[in-house]
């Protein structure tokens, strides 16, 4: 495929790991935390690491949106369908996340709940249209990436007047997440988790642009390079990290320059901020309570907000004990820490959202890595 | 989730702000609500069903021959052209 293929040949491979080779200096560790899911999925996918000199590390970050939303959410999502009797619209990959108690949407969904996995927010429109008699909501999770489609449909249904779609939204935001991260103890008394710089999100930025990242990269002294979700992408990104840290600089350099600006979408921009407004606090998995990491609805949009137009209890859940998600978003565990990491826990039995979704670390270290990992100690291969 | 992929734009309907896309041998109708200018031929990047923003092609080739540059020369300037 076009702008696909080219980023994957083999020997320009081959030349960007030569180049990282002659550039790592050998006295020095590289530790470069990727924050999207799709970096960890291509690292895996293509044996990126495997291409690494040893003193360069990959450290999965929590950048998957499945494996970022707390249990409690779920639970609500799941009360929307049960109890509410809605039609739940999500997502695909929402489907099978462990809710408490080890409900998931798909077994509610077996149980006779309403729920529908949607590809677009333009199918949830369609199908309140077609179902005038019933509530409809729009499970609408994710980054950057996927808020804009959700305050489209808002928009929309506002437009048309729909009576009968809501939406109940859980969208985060990335640099107040990397923030977090930098600011855990884990990582500033780096004894434990030493970060040395970030391959920034490729798409997000894509909508928001590289400049958020500036006064981080700042603040930190780490250099963020916005990377694409290729593996020669990914190389390239990682060459760049190495040189500003050989050189001791910290800037935001972009790497994926065929689609990233600056300043990003600002249609896309404009829509989100008519749409929705900063949650003063939203809860992640792994991270806890993160101040202004969120949206919610504004009050304009009331009428088409979930969370005001239904009872939604406050939630009491628990992460099932003995999962490690929580420490592996961090950075701070690899999958290969958790016990229950490939016995008892599996895609297909998955027990924390790092297991469901292709881009969480537990899925990636199981669908392509967990033969050459050692269970603990260097993740690099020769 | 966060997957978007590179399509190349072949018809388009403004009214409706709907394009429909090829991805491979693929079909696909999406929306072009979030995208200003977009015109039949170019690509545009894919995500659940909604275009968030056109490719460079210029761009992607400046990249390409930087990644070439690496592996050929090891003085090859790779990163300082590219930077933000
Ligand atoms: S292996 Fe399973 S139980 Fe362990 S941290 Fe990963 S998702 Fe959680």
């Amino acid at each position: 495929m076009k702008y696909v293929d080219e980023f994957r040949a083999r020997d320009l491979a081959e030349g960007l790991a030569g180049a990282i080779r002659r550039e790592a200096a050998p006295g020095r560790s590289y530790n470069i935390m990727e924050f999207c899911g799709g970096h960890t999925h291509a690292i895996f996918r293509y044996g990126v690491q495997d291409l690494m000199p040893s003193n360069v590390h990959y450290i999965h970050g929590p950048g998957c949106p499945v494996c970022v939303l707390p249990i409690g959410r779920i639970d609500n999502a799941l009360e929307l369908a049960e109890r509410h009797k809605v039609i739940l619209c999500t997502y695909g990959d929402m489907m099978r996340v462990p809710a408490s108690g080890r409900r998931s949407l798909l077994k509610a969904k077996a149980d006779g709940a309403d729920v529908h996995m949607i590809y677009s927010t333009q199918d949830a429109l369609r199908i309140a249209a077609e179902n005038p008699t019933r509530q409809v909501v729009l499970f609408a999770i994710g980054f950057e990436t996927t808020t804009p489609p959700t305050a489209i449909a808002l928009k929309a249904a506002a437009d048309r007047g729909l009576t009968n779609f809501s939406v109940f939204c859980n969208h985060v935001l990335t640099p107040a997440a990397i923030k977090e991260i930098v600011e855990s103890p884990e990582v500033r008394d780096s004894a434990r988790v030493a970060i040395d710089a970030f391959l920034g999100p490729s798409h997000v930025s894509s909508v928001i642009g590289s400049a958020p990242y500036e006064p981080f990269a700042k603040v930190y002294r780490r250099p963020v390079v916005i990377a694409g979700f290729e593996p020669l992408d990914v190389m390239q990104a990682t060459l760049m990290a190495i040189r500003q840290l050989n050189d001791g600089r910290h800037e935001v350099e972009n790497q994926y320059v065929r689609v990233v600006t600056r300043e990003g979408n600002r249609k896309a921009q404009g829509v989100v901020d008519e749409v929705f407004e900063l949650r003063p606090s939203f809860a992640w998995r792994g991270l806890g309570e993160v101040a202004d990491s969120a949206l919610r609805i504004r009050a304009e949009f009331a009428a088409f907000d979930a969370e005001r137009r239904f009872e939604i209890s406050p939630s009491t859940a628990r992460e099932p004990k003995s999962c490690e998600c929580p420490s592996i978003l961090r950075g701070a565990k690899k999958p290969t820490d958790c016990k229950l990491f490939g016995n008892g826990c599996t895609p297909d039995n998955p027990i924390g959202s790092c297991m469901v979704s292709s881009e969480g670390a537990c899925a990636a270290y199981w669908t392509y890595g967990r033969f050459r990992q050692p269970a603990s100690g260097s993740e690099a291969a020769a | 989730m966060c997957l978007a992929l590179p399509a190349e734009v072949i018809s388009l309907d403004l009214a409706r702000q709907a394009a429909v896309v090829a991805l491979g041998p693929v079909r696909k109708e999406i929306s072009i609500a979030l995208l200003d200018e977009v015109a039949i031929g170019d690509f545009v990047l894919v995500h659940v069903g909604y275009a968030l923003h056109r490719l460079s092609p210029e761009e992607a080739e400046r990249t390409l021959s930087m990644m070439r540059a690496a592996g050929d020369c090891p003085e090859a300037e790779l990163a300082g052209e590219s930077a933000a």
